[in-house]
């Protein structure tokens, strides 16, 4: 792992001992399903970008699977989610049809949020899927309060808030830590921190962005206990999931993890050259791929073998072509549509139509 | 049944009357609980209600108004305190980027009942940076609602609308009118938005305002009336977005001729919507051009003299009145 970070070797963190936690092999298997799908469904919307049937801007989460993998796996009904715009995963996870995540890429009504926000805005409420947002670090005070309203409305539950390295130099960022810090002291504030730090915002490296590339140290400021996770280990994030939600839900009291991670795919579909990084760099981290870990894993534990795995790759694939196969038969949201969701309740829309 | 009261103490009573409601409702902002608020409008509340209805923030507005937002989308109706509307310009991202859009991009999965309050606009010395009407500012973004009452009754009735709506309400308080007394009704006296008040009928001439402006109008309709025997109509516009615009078509049916009177600048401000209005939907009516009456174009000025001329005045409005009429200026 390239010492990118200035945290040192691993990146700070502090090496987990092999099988740490008692993952079972079905369980692990299951995450790989997860990580397959995710990646695939990815990898299908390069595709569809390249081929002009996705518009606009399109971040893909390729390299960091683990990560929302693994903290999604505490997800508890109930709980809250929350991130910016590289947000495929946490939809998918959180159980929303890949075909109408897929369908709201390609800008159609039967898209998630009918066609109307794009890959930057995936929600499903339902689910608890509280959005993506396109403003960088503009969704974390916003999840700061919807902790805020989970204890005062008396539920045990929490937000977990996603945010990149990059938002970590905006000020809402500053903001809205230091909020949840001072409602944590009343426990009033059960959010966990979910720093995704891929190394880089956009294209500007952490330490080219802060003197501090300490990002899990920066909570301190606010009174916010932290630590710091391989990002691409699943076990290692399975293991810091599994406790640190169950240390935010029992004490009210905000945490932040950063999770040391990876984006191997460009910044977004328009990103082609890369002049920021090196190949050997990506290729370094490629060898850390989370799913590359995890297979070699699942192999030496016998968990499972290359024709499982051929199998799982077989289903995802056959899940993420049907998902593609749906958008693009799909409808274009019906021009009515332009006029809906502006207001809620009687004043839907007040121009003229 | 209606009292006398303070348009301080008439916002006051909305609040307390939906949080006595709904305890969804609850009060935020930068000092507005242990401290009494800047402006005395919360004075006393937090030991009624607690520091969990009203809770004293940190100074961070785009923090706690973002905060606000995540709170309404779950349910909670917070009313969040700007100590002025001046400092709103640090939230904007959160109404503008966030509040504003999200029941949209959101394909109508989540609605942010929220209103965030404070005094607007100018006429009390406190220069460039603490100086701004920003009607046409947030009037310009589909997704918010924006209101200015000017009377009492009016601006505890249409807190009371605001904090039942289930959308973002930028409730614009005229500043420099807390003190100011009126009639206020008893309970529960809703006030809809989209709807104009005919704050003075009349047959000659038609004055357009919000916010303080109306005041100023009124006492212009006295002098018109008194020195050039002009009947003069007066419509307080109290709500910019929605727009009441049959109230403004009707009166100028009935009179003729229009007056636009804005405290805020010239450029691309109210006054030019409602010209805009007129001319769209009432230009036979019409015996001649709609004239505006703004700001000068400058930051807010310190100086009582250079704020005062700063601001429309009455001689200028009643002057604006016997153009459209024909008349000689004074």
């Amino acid at each position: 792992m390239p010492e990118e970070n200035g945290n040192g070797e691993n990146g700070g963190v502090e090496a987990r001992e092999e099988g740490s936690v008692a993952t079972s092999a079905d369980r692990l298997v299951d995450l790989y399903r997860e990580m397959v799908t995710v990646r695939r469904f990815e990898e299908a919307c390069q595709r569809g970008f390249r081929q002009g049937k996705i518009g606009g801007y399109l971040h893909v989460y390729i390299g960091q699977e683990a990560v929302a993998v693994g903290f999604l796996d505490s997800f508890k009904e109930g709980d809250k989610v929350i991130t910016a715009y590289r947000d495929h995963p946490h939809a998918l996870l959180l159980g929303s049809d890949p075909k109408n995540v897929m369908a709201e890429l390609y800008g159609r009504g039967s898209g998630i949020v009918k066609g109307k926000g794009g890959s930057m805005h995936l929600f499903d409420v339902e689910r608890g899927m509280m959005g993506g947002y396109g403003i960088v670090g503009g969704h974390i005070p916003i999840g700061v309060g919807i902790a805020y309203a989970l204890k005062y409305h008396e539920t045990d539950n929490i937000c977990q808030l996603y945010l990149g390295d990059g938002a970590m130099s905006q000020g809402a960022f500053h903001e809205a830590a230091n909020l949840a810090g001072l409602w944590g002291k009343d426990g009033q504030c059960p959010c966990l921190f979910i720093v995704e730090n891929n190394q880089y915002g956009m294209g500007t490296s952490v330490e080219r962005t802060t003197a501090m590339t300490d990002l899990a140290a920066k909570f301190d400021a606010y009174g916010i206990e932290h630590e710091k996770v391989d990002g691409m280990d699943i076990d290692a994030v399975l293991e810091a999931a599994e406790r640190l939600t169950e240390q935010v839900r029992e004490t009210g009291k905000p945490y932040a993890v950063e999770a040391l991670t990876y984006r191997t795919a460009p910044h977004g579909a328009g990103d082609f050259f890369e002049k920021y990084r090196t190949k050997e760099e990506i290729e370094e981290w490629r060898q850390r791929d989370p799913i590359g870990i995890l297979e070699k894993k699942l192999l030496e534990s016998e968990a499972a073998d290359e024709e499982k795995l051929d199998e799982i790759k077989g289903e995802a694939k056959e899940q993420i072509d049907e998902a593609v196969k749906f958008a693009d038969e799909s409808e274009q949201p019906p021009i009515e549509e332009l006029y809906t969701d502006v207001y809620a309740g009687e004043d839907e829309y007040m121009g003229e139509e | 049944m209606a009292e006398t009261k303070t348009y301080r103490e008439a916002l006051r009573e909305a609040m307390v009357h939906e949080m006595e409601r709904d305890e969804n409702v609850i009060l935020m902002g930068e000092d507005i609980g242990v401290y009494g608020g800047t402006h005395l409008i919360t004075d006393g509340l937090i030991d009624d209600w607690g520091p969990k209805r009203v809770m004293d923030t940190p100074i961070s507005e785009n923090g706690f108004t973002g905060a606000a937002v995540g709170m309404a989308m779950m349910g909670m109706r917070p009313i969040v305190e700007m100590m002025t509307w001046n400092f709103s310009f640090l939230a904007a991202d959160q109404i503008i980027q966030h509040a504003a859009k999200l029941r949209y991009f959101s394909g109508g999965q989540v609605q942010v009942p929220l209103v965030i309050r404070g005094p607007n606009g100018g006429g009390v010395q406190l220069s460039a940076q603490h100086t701004h009407s920003l009607e046409n500012f947030y009037g310009h973004f589909p997704g918010l609602k924006v209101v200015a009452p000017v009377t009492p009754n009016d601006v505890k009735g249409m807190m009371i609308t605001a904090v039942r709506d289930p959308n973002p309400v930028i409730f614009l308080e005229a500043g420099a009118l807390y003190g100011t007394k009126g009639e206020v009704e008893e309970g529960d006296n809703a006030v809809p938005f989209g709807k104009a008040r005919v704050a003075r009928e009349g047959d000659d001439v038609t004055l357009i305002a919000y916010g303080r402006q109306v005041n100023l109008c009124l006492r212009v309709a006295d002098t018109l009336e008194e020195e050039d025997g002009v009947s003069v109509e007066v419509i307080d516009l109290r709500s910019i977005r929605p727009f009441d615009e049959d109230a403004i078509v009707e009166s100028v049916e009935k009179t003729h001729r229009a007056v636009a009177v804005q405290e805020q600048w010239r450029w691309f401000g109210v006054a030019s919507e409602v010209a805009a209005i007129i001319q769209d939907r009432a230009f036979d009516y019409l015996d001649a051009p709609v004239e505006r009456v703004s700001g000068a174009e400058v930051p807010a000025p310190y100086a009582r003299n250079l704020e005062i001329a700063a601001f429309p005045s009455e001689k200028q409005v009643a002057n604006a009145a016997r153009r459209v009429l024909y008349m000689e200026e004074k």
